[in-house]
């Protein structure tokens, strides 16, 4: 019942938010995210005390064709939805200095966003699963169409409109998917699926139908070309939600969904998604070396960062696993974290242009070490939670392939060339008219980058209990895939 | 274990007080705090230490925690402790310590004082856990803390593009070498189940294994030690890092870090003498870098950048040293190294100092009388990376050429005449700096003056040190006791491919120091009636031509590498970025989008609302199905 609790909060609080007005919608927000986290806690303590079964729930909802409301939490949705719960609140938490228009509709759109993305960590049947799926889009679209910060509106508008295209269309490959799965299944449950027997030809097509559907919100090489401008135009607070969160839906999606279900289509077609993977890596990495926009260089480098991820997951190894899972945690934090310092130098110079900024740290000492300390964690050095997941990452595509590996492990050389170009440029040197007043950080900014770097250290120190809480449920997603 | 662990953190407290309140201290307070806490370090290190000498002090391993577990390995925070890491323990923590405290008067005028503070004693941190990991991983923590640290001091003073970039270059080019270090580590997990240096002792002892998977990972390790030690082709970043203030030059770009290759290697023994192939490389590469840096040596004129290349230079030596096999002889050179090398950067230290700023050593000259203690520590020491008797680099230097000889005759005499260029660049050096006429600006010179005591002071122990280092490791052969031999001798196992002198007759032992030591005073008196007799000067930049063209630009390495590695790069991110993302990837999925529109506007036109059309195409559609369902299948 905990679970449904969990689930349903946002959503009540988004309707509160709405209902509060604008005055106070900021903080009714901020309660609603907090209130989740705390129950997310409460939840927690099954974990701690070692049960590795899963908590779950289950109510009918449809009858024909057979559709239940049925929840379930093992250690990998727990992650995920320990990592929504904590970064939502934050997220909502880092809006506090901006003058947002019609701050009710935003802050329950985030709730209900919230809600959606629970939903998709939470839902035990396939159908239930979709519907939560397509949810969590909407709001998001809203949030950028009608928040983006950027003048040129029309550019947004079609950057926005292409990204809810590409995304629904993508989805809707998934949608063909599980109707296919239920006429010879007969049934939605994830139970029912991963026991089911299907010819090899039609694992390749679902594999197609669901992939497409995944690759797109991840994104993979090369279904990735709506993002950097859709983070670009986002307002902070929603390329923080997109890039912390929501694309870890899709990598979600292929670890529960994709790889038990149709597993020797994933085998026929595992070749091809990594060496896909990998591309995007390289690719994305080189891209992001000669931006200027500060927010697209963060974008293609979540890109390249997710690519390593993906290849890690289609590895079918251990390793591969716990280093996916690992790293989608630990991405969160950073990717917010780095959005986060791109707000913060937005806030006060009114730019996102790299070549415009420079000597921040000359008069912001706390935010220079802020900012570097997320950067080393995205860099990867030992001691972050980035490295734990890359060491793992890369060592299940060595299992996989040492040459890949060598590929793929050149992205430890090239984030540190795009991460600390993009330092140097905007933090180091001499002070110019933009920068020259620049104001650090104030206690409630530097709260923000205090409960992420503590989460950097704390998963980069001590991984073993998050590691341990998630083998279990990796294993057994594990199991059903290499059968 | 506790005071293990106390060595280590000790210095993580200094960083944290430093960098946390160390604004609101005053600025002796940060300088003590930071000197004090690597003074602690240093005298734990020291009751070790001795502890080993008498044979009191057993190995320590001990496993902190757990760190990374899965169900196929677990890789722990763990420490070993033995002879080997203590005697690098004991050249972290002792020269770390002068270093500190010279940094309290160099670092005087500085408004950052307590960041550097903070950033030095994180330095020591990370390094003293690279020498104190009992495996690979936790070695790796270290090894990249101490890259950053890199960063961070070479571009201390930030304001200044071109230290960013100096910097920048350290830590990417370090990353090209680590990428080996950690494919290194994943061939070792993947087929050991473990990166613990016990472990695989015993594993590798006992099992057969392919002998290509040995050579394989002992590569990919080495190319971690190019990048770390600077090594060819990896070298280019440290003279770069001269960038940083002098005292971080001398910690950490010649005494501790860049011996971390050297370090691991000799860490990772057990394995390397398994792969022959391999030391031979290493030998080569050691060797080649010892000439290749010699000779830029020669041409410099910036009095950092000589000691820069001198230290390349000094790596590759010790690196033929462990590739011929003669591992306790490249530690040797290593601890050596490391009292002269960072006596002579405290000494250009001092020098650049007393003139303000002033590196050029065409600007100095006649510092002597001036600067006395400076002049007499820094001849000291330039005598003992000569190699002269009875000076410390004498002996470790002759060990090396000694394993060299016995093992290749073209390896001694390469080596051999890099260090016949190292005598006469060192010279070169010293004369143009401290002897003849003062020829900077009356202004600078009105200003000179011997530096205060608390950077005379460590100038002083420095060559003390470097005077009578070589008291470490005497020559056996001459009936001595090798001290530091037998010290480490628990930790080298036996290596069949080379073995450290036996083979040599006596007579070919001495033949070969007396030759070194008569190359050395030769080079010396060359330099000398070069340069104090003839009173030559180096000549304007830009007039070199032919070869000494080509040396003095450092044989166009950085230029050559720019265009290889960073244009390409930048090239291929622009086309990337517009032709392949934004006109062909991005144009198909536009592409898509219209096509579905025009079919979408075409299709629309199919629903006229005739019905007799609607009729026929139903026809047409039940004729083509019956076709297909009854003829075609």
């Amino acid at each position: 019942m905990l679970l449904v609790i969990l689930l349903f909060l946002p959503l009540v609080f988004a309707l509160l938010t709405y209902l509060s007005g604008d005055r106070c919608a900021k903080y009714v927000a901020l309660a609603g995210g907090a209130a989740t986290f705390v129950a997310c806690n409460f939840l927690k303590l099954p974990f701690l005390q070692g049960g590795m079964t899963p908590i779950v729930y289950a109510h009918a909802w449809i009858a024909n064709p057979v559709i239940n409301f049925s929840l379930s939490l093992d250690g990998l949705s727990f992650m995920l939805v320990a990592l929504t719960t904590f970064l939502v609140p934050l997220i909502i938490f880092t809006t506090y200095r901006k003058e947002i228009d019609n701050p009710k509709s935003f802050f329950a759109l985030i709730l209900l966003m919230e809600f959606g993305l629970l939903g998709v960590f939470l839902a035990s049947d396939g159908f239930l699963f979709y519907v939560f799926w397509e949810l969590a889009l909407i709001p998001i679209y809203f949030i950028a169409l009608l928040w983006g910060e950027n003048k040129d509106a029309a550019f947004r508008h079609r950057a926005i409109f292409k990204f809810f295209v590409y995304t629904l269309a993508g989805s809707l490959f998934m949608l063909l998917g599980f109707i296919y799965l239920y006429q010879h299944v007969g049934s939605f449950s994830i139970d029912a699926l991963y026991h089911s027997n299907l010819p090899d030809s039609a694992q390749s097509i679902l594999f197609w139908a669901f992939f497409i559907a995944f690759a797109i919100k991840i994104p993979v090489f090369p279904f990735h070309t709506w993002q950097p401008d859709t983070y670009k135009e986002s307002p902070s607070a929603g390329t923080m939600l997109l890039a912390g969160i929501m694309l870890k839906m899709g990598i979600y999606g292929l670890l529960r969904w994709l790889l038990p279900i149709a597993p020797h289509g994933v085998l026929l077609w595992t070749p091809l998604v990594i060496v896909l993977a990998v591309i995007g890596v390289i690719y994305g990495s080189i891209i992001a070396i000669k931006q200027d926009d500060l927010k697209k260089l963060l974008a293609y480098s979540s890109f390249a960062h997710v690519g390593l991820i993906t290849a890690g997951v289609f590895t079918l190894t251990r390793e591969g696993f716990q280093g996916a899972a690992v790293q989608m945690f630990a991405h969160g934090f950073n990717v917010v974290g780095l959005f986060f310092a791109a707000e913060i130098i937005f806030q006060r110079t009114g730019t996102h242009s790299i070549s415009q900024l420079g000597g921040i740290r000359n008069v912001a000492p706390k935010f220079a070490a802020c900012f570097m300390l997320v950067v080393l964690a995205s860099v990867a050095l030992p001691t972050t939670n980035a490295f734990i997941g890359e060491f793992l990452l890369l060592y299940g595509i060595y299992g996989y392939n040492t040459w890949l590996s060598l590929i793929a492990g050149l992205t430890i050389i090239l984030g540190a060339v795009y991460m600390f170009r993009m330092y140097q440029l905007v933090m180091l040197g001499e002070t110019n008219s933009l920068t020259s007043s620049f104001e650090d950080l104030n206690w409630k900014e530097l709260l923000v980058f205090v409960f992420i770097i503590i989460g950097i250290f704390e998963i980069g120190l001590a991984p073993k209990m998050m590691m341990q809480m998630l083998q279990p449920s990796l294993d057994l997603i594990l199991n059903y895939s290499l059968r | 274990m506790t005071l293990l662990l106390l060595i280590i953190l000790l210095p993580l407290i200094g960083f944290l007080i430093n960098a946390f309140v160390g604004k609101k201290l005053p600025k002796i307070v940060s300088g003590i705090i930071g000197s004090g806490t690597i003074l602690v370090s240093f005298v734990l290190s020291a009751i070790f230490f001795i502890g080993f000498i008498n044979g009191t002090q057993q190995k320590i391993d001990v496993n902190v925690y757990d760190w990374i577990v899965l169900p196929d390995f677990t890789i722990t925070f763990g420490l070993l402790l033995d002879q080997l890491s203590v005697t690098w323990l004991m050249v972290v923590t002792g020269i770390g310590f002068l270093i500190h405290i010279y940094s309290i008067s160099y670092m005087h005028d500085d408004e950052k004082f307590h960041v550097f503070f903070s950033y030095l004693n994180l330095f020591i941190f990370f390094m003293l856990l690279l020498v104190l990991g009992n495996n690979f991983l936790v070695t790796f923590i270290g090894w990249e803390g101490v890259g950053l640290c890199s960063y961070l001091l070479i571009g201390f003073w930030f304001k200044n593009q071109d230290y960013n970039n100096a910097a920048k270059k350290a830590f990417i080019m370090n990353r090209v070498g680590d990428l080996g270090f950690l494919l290194g580590m994943f061939l070792l997990l993947y087929n050991f189940h473990s990166l613990h240096f016990g472990t695989l002792q015993t594993i590798l002892a006992s099992a057969t294994v392919s002998h290509g998977l040995i050579i394989a990972i002992t590569l990919l390790l080495f190319v971690g030690a190019m990048g770390k030690s600077a090594q060819l082709p990896l070298y280019t970043w440290l003279p770069d890092a001269m960038a940083g203030p002098t005292p971080v030059s001398a910690l950490i770009h010649a005494a501790t870090m860049v011996t971390a290759g050297i370090y691991m290697i000799a860490r990772a023994n057990f394995i390397y003498v398994l792969a022959p192939e391999t030391m031979q490389f290493i030998a080569f590469i050691g060797v080649a870098t010892a000439l290749f840096a010699a000779t830029i040596g020669l041409m410099q004129n910036d009095i950092k950048k000589v000691l820069a290349y001198s230290t390349v230079s000094q790596l590759g030596l010790m690196f033929m040293a462990l590739g011929v096999g003669a591992f306790t002889s490249g530690v040797f050179h290593v601890v050596t190294h490391a009292f002269f090398k960072a006596c002579l950067f405290l000494g250009s230290g001092s020098v650049i100092h007393a003139l303000h700023g002033e590196q050029d050593i065409r600007n100095m000259g006649g510092l002597k009388k001036y600067m006395p203690i400076t002049f007499w520590t820094f001849l000291i020491s330039s005598l003992a990376i000569s190699g002269v008797f009875p000076f410390s680099g004498f002996f470790s230097k002759d060990e090396i050429l000694a394993a060299a000889f016995e093992h290749n005759k073209v390896l001694w005499a390469v080596a051999s005449l890099a260090s016949l260029m190292t005598a006469f660049y060192m010279f070169r050096l010293v004369f143009l700096t401290f002897t003849g006429e003062f020829r900077g600006t009356e202004e600078q010179k009105h200003h000179l003056h011997e530096s205060p005591a608390l950077i005379t002071f460590p100038l002083v122990v420095l060559a003390l040190l470097a005077a009578v280092g070589g008291a470490f490791g005497l020559p056996e052969f001459l009936g001595f006791h090798h001290g530091l031999k037998e010290f480490l001798s628990p930790v080298f196992v036996a290596n069949p491919n080379a073995g450290e002198e036996h083979g040599l007759s006596h007579s070919t032992e001495i033949a070969l120091m007396a030759g070194a030591f008569i190359g050395a005073l030769l080079s010396i008196g060359y330099a000398y009636s070069k340069y104090v007799s003839g009173k030559a000067l180096p000549i304007k930049d830009g007039a070199q031509t032919g070869l000494g063209k080509i040396i003095y630009h450092k044989y166009y390495v950085d230029e050559i590498y720019n265009l290889l590695f960073v244009k390409s790069t930048l090239w291929l991110s622009e086309i990337f970025h517009t032709v392949v993302d934004n006109t062909v990837v991005d144009g198909a999925v536009n592409w898509s989008g219209k096509f579905s529109l025009l079919v979408g506007g075409q299709v629309r036109k199919l629903q006229s609302g005739s019905i007799g059309f609607y009729l026929l195409a139903m026809v047409i559609s039940i004729v083509v199905m019956f076709f297909y369902v009854f003829i075609i299948r």
